[in-house]
């Protein structure tokens, strides 16, 4: 059953479309990662304009983020001023990452720049995380008590001035290296079209030790009004923001993402991060193979601009 | 119906001859809707041959060629490069003002209908259509036989050999394809009469292919109201979430 997209300008099947936002929002509720990096790949490559495709998802993640940091909200696994302050420093990154974007089309070399990020970002970040949480799981199988953080030694960084103390997130740290993170993400968000979970999660895990159960929760409440924030940016400069293609991806988006959001609790956090590792790992992977495998089509239609 | 149809052509071009041939089209409807259920149409075009006392006798066959034009676009052709070890699209062509959609239906193969030189006078076939890069070099050749390519690919370009039906020795019928994701505008459609290669006489009419009612409205909202239309659809997202989590809530 087809259904025409009045923003895209063309007929989608109902199932395909609900089928892969489902299974998309599947992952996104189980690892609290937007799942952008999944989704817009997947719009482009059944035939949706790019700009549309980056653009429409963002309205995705928003629901099935709301949705998800709800459902860990209420297991009181959501570090509500901790996310608020990545939330800031995202917004600032964004707007920084917007600019980027922009200088970078005007030279023409934004699709270099997309591709080589994509595969050094999830590649480097899977490879890490899989190396990471294989060694875990190998430690707690041979008996090994897992290293348990050991009280008062930190890193350096946690350190510096204007430390806060983050309750739920069991640690005291500096508001700056935060910020870095944030403003960083923020930045790669806007420039890549993604959310940033799956950069957020594990830099909150390894790099600042916070537990896994809230690491997830927050991720998604910092997604959340960083997606709303796209999508409203993406509606008012390039008008690709489709509402029907949004109304279908959030409706299995959601859906997905309560059950992974279920499926994600019985897991345990040296499984979780493997899984997380293995999925970012093969995205990464996908894209360096289609960077340097020889493509069959060299060349392809950008945009066409038809005058009304 | 399609008698009628054509005692209707017939009846209103009687007295027109002025010429010693002439065409005479009719479309089935000069409106394409997009609706939510949208996936591509069929136009029908009929029409009729007249000729009058000046016609003289044609040895060879009557020939109809009928063209169908979309809104004209600028188009961009990238081409993938290899730096170092990965392919980028580094190279791009611009091609300005082209139809976005062509259909080119034909009562015989173009090439027995007239030879290439006359083809390209009349503007008969996508070839013909497509202007060639004037002093180009043969990069810009292969850019433009990579436009074609990927637009018949897609169906958006298409030449039919045999897309034209004679029904009787002066009256044809052919159906043009209008693609799903062909753009809304005006799309113009051109019957040539051709005999040994000469064009004889020509005709055009036109259809619009527009968006209605739902389709319609939203595409205009986005346009006219972006703020709004971006409130509304972050909201639609929120509540859908917030509505997820109500009806799966169990603890």
């Amino acid at each position: 059953m087809d259904i025409y997209l009045p923003i895209a300008d063309m007929p989608v099947s109902i199932f395909l479309v609900l089928g892969l936002s489902a299974a998309v929002g599947f992952i996104s509720g189980m690892f609290g990662v937007g799942g952008g990096f999944l989704l817009t790949p997947l719009l482009i490559f059944i035939g949706v304009p790019a700009a549309i495709a980056v653009a429409t998802v963002s309205a995705q993640i928003t629901a099935s983020s709301v949705t998800g940091a709800l459902a860990y909200w209420r297991r009181r696994a959501l570090d509500v001023k901790l996310g608020t302050i990545l939330l800031a420093g995202g917004l600032i990154g964004t707007v920084l990452g917007v600019w980027f974007f922009n200088a970078m089309r005007r030279l023409g070399q934004l699709e270099l720049v997309i591709m080589l990020s994509y595969i050094v970002l999830l590649g480097g970040v899977g490879s890490l995380m899989l190396v990471e949480s294989l060694r875990a799981l190998w430690s707690t199988r041979k008996g090994a008590v897992p290293p348990r953080k050991a009280r008062g030694a930190h890193p350096w960084y946690f350190g510096l001035p204007f430390r806060v103390r983050f309750h739920r997130s069991q640690i005291y740290c500096s508001v700056i290296p935060l910020a870095a993170l944030s403003i960083t993400i923020g930045f790669l968000g806007a420039v890549l079209g993604i959310g940033g979970g799956f950069l957020i999660v594990p830099a909150l895990i390894y790099l600042f030790r916070v537990p896994t159960a809230v690491v997830v929760g927050t991720s998604l409440y910092q997604i959340l009004f960083t997606m709303i924030a796209a999508t409203m940016l993406h509606a008012v400069t390039n008008y690709a923001v489709d509402v029907v293609l949004s109304f279908l991806l959030v409706l299995g988006g959601v859906f997905g993402a309560q059950f992974g959001a279920r499926a994600g609790r019985n897991l345990r956090g040296e499984q979780f991060r493997l899984l997380l590792a293995l999925i970012v790992l093969a995205v990464g992977v996908r894209f360096l193979v289609e960077a340097v495998v020889r493509p069959v089509e060299l060349y392809s239609i950008g945009a066409v601009e038809v005058r009304q | 119906m399609m008698r009628w149809l054509l005692a209707g052509i017939l009846a209103v071009a009687a007295p027109v001859a002025a010429r010693a041939e002439t065409i005479i089209l009719s479309l089935s409807s000069h409106q394409v809707r997009i609706t939510q259920t949208y996936g591509g149409t069929d136009l029908v075009v009929f029409g009729a041959i007249l000729r009058d006392r000046a016609s003289v006798a044609r040895q060879g066959p009557l020939d109809i060629v009928i063209t169908a034009r979309g809104p004209a676009g600028v188009f961009s052709v990238r081409r993938k490069v290899q730096v170092g070890p990965v392919w980028v699209n580094l190279e791009q062509r611009k091609f300005g003002a082209l139809p976005a959609t062509i259909a080119v239906l034909a009562s015989r193969p173009l090439d027995e209908i007239a030879p290439a030189d006359l083809r390209e006078r009349y503007r008969i076939g996508i070839e013909a259509l497509v202007p060639r890069p004037g002093f180009g070099t043969s990069d810009d050749v292969q850019f433009r036989a990579a436009l074609l390519r990927l637009r018949q690919e897609n169906g958006l370009y298409a030449e039919e050999d045999r897309g034209v039906t004679f029904i009787a020795p002066d009256v044809f019928r052919a159906s043009i394809p209008v693609p799903a994701t062909a753009p809304v505008g005006n799309y113009e459609v051109t019957a040539a009469l051709l005999a040994d290669g000469v064009q004889l006489a020509q005709e055009t009419t036109s259809f619009e292919v527009r968006k209605t009612g739902f389709e319609s409205f939203v595409s205009q909202s986005s346009r006219d109201w972006p703020w709004l239309y971006g409130l509304v659809t972050s909201a639609i997202a929120v509540a859908m979430g917030l509505l997820a989590s109500v009806v799966f809530r169990r603890d």
